[in-house]
């Protein structure tokens, strides 16, 4: 009789915690904006994935000698009416005579790397000082979350360009710099959940059947924190992304010849006046995929809102 | 509140201790000899020692800090590298650039980030609200230093010859000087007095100086090279505002009192003056103080893009020349700004919030 009454209620369970999730997707697939923001990303992933064969050039090579170009010429489409004995940049050549079109594909590539990179550093780095913090209690949460306050005490960008600054401009060194001044926000998250939940009931009762601290924490709190995690994850990296350009931009950050938007956005800016699309492209770019991060971001935060999921 | 602001303003103390620490820590991370990183790469073995005994890098690090942070507070922020001038005197010169500039864009944000966030709330999904979230979506997504050059190559290429056109870099054409008030107004002023420091850095904002001593030309001037690095500026901080204000609003236009208040056959804009906006906006005021974080961190991209020489420029040209004591000094002053702003931000919302208080 037992087994009878137990098997539909796991199933049950189960489903909910499934369509839990379905239901999150519903509800994303029901926001223009976040599809928006979603068939952007898959496109600058595929350029990215797909960049050796999207890039008629390599995104270093200079062209001089090798082509009859000159150095920051302007677009050059032959459907569009360029000359058929020029040779077709789409998006011109920059100051180097490098095709500006290869760099553009290759730079999505490093943006998206950036922003992914940034965000894992930061959020792992977060979640596990957050739940230090919050288990722990008592002097090792007070020293953790002090040190995450010190952190908040900075102008964000300012601290970054401290921070650069003495470990030497890279692009490593700019990623670094971002991932340690956006990690006391997820810290933060993680922590103010793991002592709201750590006194529940449920959780006493694994503590009673003999769980470790490790599955407790793991198992039982920490799938807690996910829906918020994964929405400042998701605007995490449009913030990364933003700001390493921003870093790049003033020469702190990616290095001359890597293609990245910001460092090739800031080596041209002076050529607004004389050959303005070497400052639109990368500018349009960094834009685009940052509003596309923004766009999902906030989508989901909509979709995995507790308080509107009992309103379905 | 007494009680309240004397509690706030103490649990500010560990944080200004904390900035010191950190500023003195990153003199110290520099890789390699700390005189030269501090010194710069010319110094010489004579201006070493002196450094070495000056800053007692031969003694414990705890006396190097003590050693640091009394010359912190006598106002000694080192010299600069590359103008072997004090920085406190080149913060003087050039922090007015960054005030006015902060100050106009934290204007053009709150002035049209509140009123278009409410405006969204109260229409909610009529097409201004679609288009004004639609645009605070860009306007966060849109990188401060490419929509600097964005408007140069709009207001100064695209728009260049038409009377829409605008400078593209500088605080005042060529030509144009302002007259400083105590000038105009015959304040003496012993030369070197502190005074005389005082009276020329509140001059050195143009814009101010030009309203008090009515000087039109200068004033027009003035305000035509700041409009675009100010909107520059201002897009992300507006942009955040508009969003908070729309959803603080829409949460408090839900709650009962407001049904009361209509059920009471109040005016529809009586509701949402009176009674919904004065909840709605507490949590913006702390959202738009914030905002300063970003204003100082734009601070630099801006200034760069549009030539303004103000403090941001002052770091972005450290950078460059690899002048360490500049961004030791100026990361040191804007952090402070930036903690007492925020402290003069939830001093503000406890006289808004009595339950602030009893906390």
């Amino acid at each position: 009789m037992a087994n009878v009454v137990e098997l539909p209620k796991d199933r049950i369970a189960q489903e909910e915690s499934q369509s839990l999730w379905r239901i999150t997707i519903r509800r994303l697939m029901r926001q223009r904006s976040a599809l928006f923001g979603l068939s952007i990303l898959s496109v600058l992933v595929i350029v990215a994935l797909f960049a050796p064969v999207i890039a008629p050039y390599d995104p270093t090579e200079v062209l001089i000698g090798k082509e009859d170009v000159k150095k920051r010429s302007a677009p050059c489409i032959h459907l569009l009416g360029c000359p058929e004995d020029q040779p077709q940049h789409i998006m011109g050549t920059d100051g180097n005579v490098r095709d500006v079109f290869s760099r553009i594909v290759f730079g999505a590539r490093i943006s998206l790397q950036i922003g992914l990179i940034v965000v894992v550093i930061a959020s792992t780095s977060g979640i596990v000082l957050g739940s230090i913090a919050g288990y722990a209690g008592g002097w090792v949460d007070n020293l953790i979350m002090r040190l995450m306050d010190i952190v908040l005490a900075f102008p964000f960008f300012l601290l970054a360009i401290a921070l650069v600054f003495v470990l030497g401009p890279s692009l490593n060194n700019a990623m670094l710099a971002i991932a340690v001044i956006s990690m006391p926000t997820y810290a933060r998250v993680v922590r103010s959940t793991v002592l709201s939940i750590r006194e529940m009931d449920y959780v006493e009762a694994s503590r009673a059947l003999g769980a470790s601290d490790w599955d407790i924490l793991f198992k039982r709190i920490l799938p807690n924190a996910m829906p918020p995690l994964i929405v400042l994850a998701t605007l995490g990296i449009a913030t990364a992304i933003l700001d390493t350009a921003a870093l790049s931009f003033l020469g702190l950050g990616a290095q001359e010849p890597m293609a990245e938007w910001g460092t090739m956005l800031g080596r041209e800016r002076n050529q607004i006046f004389s050959a303005p699309h070497l400052v639109l492209i990368p500018g349009i770019m960094i834009s685009i995929t940052v509003l596309a991060f923004n766009l999902l971001g906030d989508g989901l935060r909509d979709a995995l809102d507790p308080r509107l999921v009992h309103n379905q | 509140m007494i009680q309240y602001t004397i509690r706030r303003v103490l649990l500010a103390i560990p944080v200004v201790f904390a900035i010191l620490i950190v500023t003195f820590a990153l003199a110290r991370a520099i890789p390699g000899d700390p005189c030269k990183a501090i010194l710069g790469e010319k110094a010489t073995a004579e201006s070493c020692e002196r450094f070495t005994r000056e800053f007692g890098l031969d003694k414990p690090v705890y006396e190097q800090f003590i050693i640091y942070m009394s010359k912190v507070f006598q106002g000694d922020l080192g010299d600069s590298i590359r103008f072997g001038r004090p920085v406190l005197t080149i913060l003087q010169e050039r922090l007015p650039t960054t005030i006015e500039l902060g100050m106009s864009a934290m204007l053009i944000a709150v002035v049209i980030g509140i009123p278009a966030g409410i405006l969204s709330a109260v229409r909610r999904n009529s097409w201004i609200d679609v288009t004004t979230m639609i645009g605070a979506n860009i306007g966060v997504s849109l990188p401060v230093f490419f929509l600097g050059l964005l408007l140069i190559y709009i207001f100064a290429v695209v728009l260049k010859d038409t009377p829409l056109s605008l400078p593209p870099s500088g605080r005042l054409s060529p030509g144009v000087t302002p007259i400083p008030f105590y000038e105009v107004y015959n304040l003496s002023a012993e030369a070197g007095s502190w005074r005389l420091l005082f009276y020329d850095f509140l001059a050195k904002h143009y814009i101010f100086n030009s309203l008090i001593t009515f000087d039109w030309p200068v004033l027009w001037d003035a305000s035509k090279h700041l409009i675009l690095p100010a909107i520059a500026l201002s897009t992300i901080p507006m942009s955040i505002l508009a969003r908070m204000t729309r959803s603080s609003m829409l949460e408090v236009l839900g709650l009962d009192y407001m049904r009361t208040a209509r059920a009471k056959g109040l005016t529809e804009r009586t509701v949402i003056f009176r009674h919904a906006l004065r909840n709605a906006l507490l949590p913006v005021v702390t959202v738009a103080g914030l905002q300063l974080a970003a204003i100082l961190g734009g601070a630099v991209l801006t200034e760069t893009i549009f030539g303004l020489a103000g403090v941001g420029l002052s770091v972005y040209e450290a950078i460059t020349s690899r002048d360490f004591p500049i961004i030791q000094g100026f990361v040191i002053v804007i952090a402070l700004i930036y903690v007492t702003f925020n402290l003069l931000v939830d001093l503000s919302y406890a006289v808004l919030d009595p339950r602030i208080r009893l906390d």
